[in-house]
């Protein structure tokens, strides 16, 4: 069974709506999604045709249990290793794949486990990306924040004892531009020791300002690297063009950012694949790029406002598991941040196997932290959610739940220089 | 534990040949090792103590144990420089282990860059410890730029993995005129034995202590492994493990004169 993305506004004028039917129902009418648009830096790299092709030439169902066993008898992990591990055949080794990663994460991370949450500036969006709640087609309540509104929203997160936050924008570089997005960077730097993007991809120099402005640390999700099936979810937008997402993480890099992070949005497409790639994604620029800090995170798709039937098909817990464990073998020195997509319990039991990162106090809206920190109901508009999460827990109730589950929780661990 | 056996590091004395590394804190982890490992130095990452949390590490070191900040996430020797100073400012005093990886998977130091901030800092009146790979050339070179001691790994960090570069490290005890002390991989009681057998002024360790069921009790196992390798040291290994020859029978035997 497939997701039915596809929902039509009443809002939307007729000429809209046919233009929106039109690029649903005609790839003749969407561009060239491997086609760079004027504007869009390019850059030499390989690292792009060393992931596809070993992605390409991945067939899961070839691996054993004996592969399985091999790999998890093997002292490092190759890449062979590590896709017998992604394979079906292993999903029965799952509880040796996890004492296996929790010893990986113990060895590098020892008992800790990070905090930050997240906080959106923006939501409005260029794209039409038909999974997303922040769609151009999706009616819901848009909302940028003033430079006054960020530092109110910077201060109640940072009031909550917060001290890593990751600013988040809609995709429109209309609405909320790099200047925009630099003086945010600008204003979390006086309340948090650790500021994270993750917005719209852009040019090496772009990255270059805003690290200048305060951030370190840029997350891009490919969403999925099965380029025929992101052509028929990426419909409108500059992130219909695939490989210019592909080598934001390396443009990041090269602006000076100190680290980066990846993902694929599990459901879209086979997760098996896109997990390999993903993680090859991280260890063929980990090589170019050895003095970088990488992370890799795992969303899975989940509801949005406006179609609540949105789910992630074949990759339960147990999938998801599987992969985390899997990355934590193959990558042991990664960071692993797993959002509050997932329910709490899942969060409670994989921060003891293989995740190094959570975050907390989350909301994926714009504009109400205050009400959603104290309680403090105002007047004021918000912007709706991206999508619906599944855990909802407070800094402090996440702070004191870790600490419950033998966890020391850590707040900050960077010096910006 | 031995009168008079003291380790000196720019000028301060310590009974103490245990030093706690960083990486993993909790704050029963310090407590063991003070108490119960009897370490009387702390490493401390800059990049954790850079926080506002209620937990700050700084509050929990106790009187009279001297803090030694890291570098760790410099990249260069100017950033590692600029976090020692860092350091200085936040009052962790005058001693800094200057660490530069440029490798974020093995966490390798880079001797060239480190040479440089040690030069850079030992100027500016730090009592310098470079964590290095241990290559004898290298060692000089911080020597002579002013380091106040060396810190060789055994093995890669975190890894547990014991004296991977023994030979190295006996070579630098041998040649160099500061104190060596065995820094990263150490993983049992036996190792950091070892190399104390061999020579090492201190061990640092950390994640052995901070991943063992019961940590009081793995920490007086260091302390206990660590003292037995120092007298062992000073009281003259017998031939067994003395390096080079040592044939029963003296080659030599048949002179007459």
């Amino acid at each position: 069974m497939e997701n039915q993305f596809l929902v039509d506004s009443q809002h939307l004028s007729q000429a809209a709506l046919d233009k929106k039917h039109r690029l649903e129902t005609d790839p003749a009418s969407r561009r060239n999604h491997m086609e760079y648009l004027p504007g869009m830096e390019i850059i030499e790299s390989d690292v792009c045709s060393q992931v596809m092709s070993q992605m390409e030439s991945y067939d899961y169902s070839v691996y054993t249990a004996a592969d399985v066993r091999r790999a998890l008898n093997h002292e490092t992990c190759t890449v062979e290793d590590f896709k017998a591990l992604l394979s079906p055949a292993a999903e029965p080794f799952l509880e040796e794949m996890a004492i296996r990663a929790r010893g990986e994460t113990g060895k590098h991370f020892g008992n800790t486990v990070y905090l930050f949450t997240p906080l959106y500036i923006a939501n409005y969006c260029d794209n039409y990306c038909v999974y997303c709640g922040f769609n151009c087609y999706n009616h819901i309540s848009r909302m940028k924040l003033t430079r006054e509104q960020i530092e109110h929203e910077m201060k109640v997160i940072a009031d909550s004892g917060m001290e890593e936050i990751l600013i988040l924008t809609g995709e429109s570089p209309s609405h909320s531009d790099v200047k925009y997005i630099g003086e945010a960077c600008r204003l979390a730097r006086k309340y948090f020791r650790m500021v994270g993007l993750e917005i719209y991809p852009v040019n090496t120099e772009d990255y270059r300002y805003l690290h200048e402005c305060g951030a370190d640390y840029v997350t891009v999700f490919q969403e999925t690297y099965d380029t025929d099936k992101y052509e028929t979810l990426h419909l409108l937008g500059h992130k219909r063009v695939w490989p210019y997402r592909f080598n934001a993480q390396e443009r990041a890099l090269m602006g000076g950012m100190r680290g980066v992070a990846f993902s694929a949005l599990l459901g879209l497409s086979d997760f098996r694949k896109d997990a390999l790639a993903s993680a090859l994604h991280v260890y063929y620029l980990q090589r170019k790029y050895p003095h970088a800090e990488m992370s890799l995170s795992c969303p899975r798709l989940r509801p949005i406002i406006n179609n609540d039937k949105i789910n992630p098909l074949d990759v339960g817990e147990k999938q998801l598991c599987q992969v985390l464990c899997a990355y934590r073998i193959f990558l042991p020195f990664v960071g692993i941040t797993v959002s509050s997509r997932e329910s709490a319990e899942f969060r409670n039991g994989i921060v003891k196997i293989a995740a190094t990162k959570v975050s907390a106090g989350v909301s994926t809206g714009i504009g109400d932290h205050e009400s959603k920190y104290t309680g403090k109901e105002d007047d004021s508009l918000k912007g709706d959610e991206q999508f619906e999460i599944s855990d909802g827990r407070s800094f402090e109730t996440m702070y004191e739940d870790m600490s419950g589950e033998g966890l020391q929780p850590v707040l900050n661990d960077y010096v910006y220089v | 534990m031995i009168n008079n056996d003291k380790l000196i590091i720019g000028g301060k004395e310590f009974d103490s040949r245990f030093i706690l590394g960083s990486g993993k804190y909790s704050m029963k982890l310090i407590e063991a090792a003070v108490k119960d490992a009897g370490a009387e130095i702390i490493t401390l990452a800059v990049r954790r103590a850079n926080t506002k949390e209620q937990e700050n590490i700084l509050d929990y070191i106790p009187e009279g144990v001297t803090l030694l900040p890291n570098t760790s996430g410099a990249r260069t020797a100017q950033e590692a420089v600029r976090i020692a100073r860092l350091a200085r400012e936040l009052g962790c005093g005058n001693f800094v282990k200057v660490e530069i990886m440029r490798d974020s998977k093995y966490l390798l130091p880079d001797n060239q860059e480190t040479i440089k901030a040690t030069e850079i800092l030992a100027a500016e009146g730090f009592v310098v410890m470079p964590y290095m790979y241990p290559d004898l050339n290298a060692a000089r070179d911080m020597a002579n730029a002013g380091a106040a001691t060396i810190m060789p790994l055994a093995s890669p960090i975190g890894s547990n993995k014991g004296l991977a570069t023994r030979e190295f490290i006996q070579i630098l005890i041998d040649e160099i005129d500061l104190p060596i002390i065995v820094d990263a991989g150490i993983g049992r009681p036996s190792q950091a034995c070892e190399a104390m057998e061999m020579g090492a002024a201190a061990i640092m360790a950390n994640t052995a202590l901070a991943t063992a069921g019961d940590l009081p009790m793995m920490a007086a196992a260091f302390r206990q492994a660590i003292e037995a390798g120092r007298r062992a040291y000073l009281s003259g290994l017998g031939r067994v493990l003395t390096r080079g020859a040592s044939a029963s029978d003296p080659l030599t035997g048949f002179l007459r004169d």
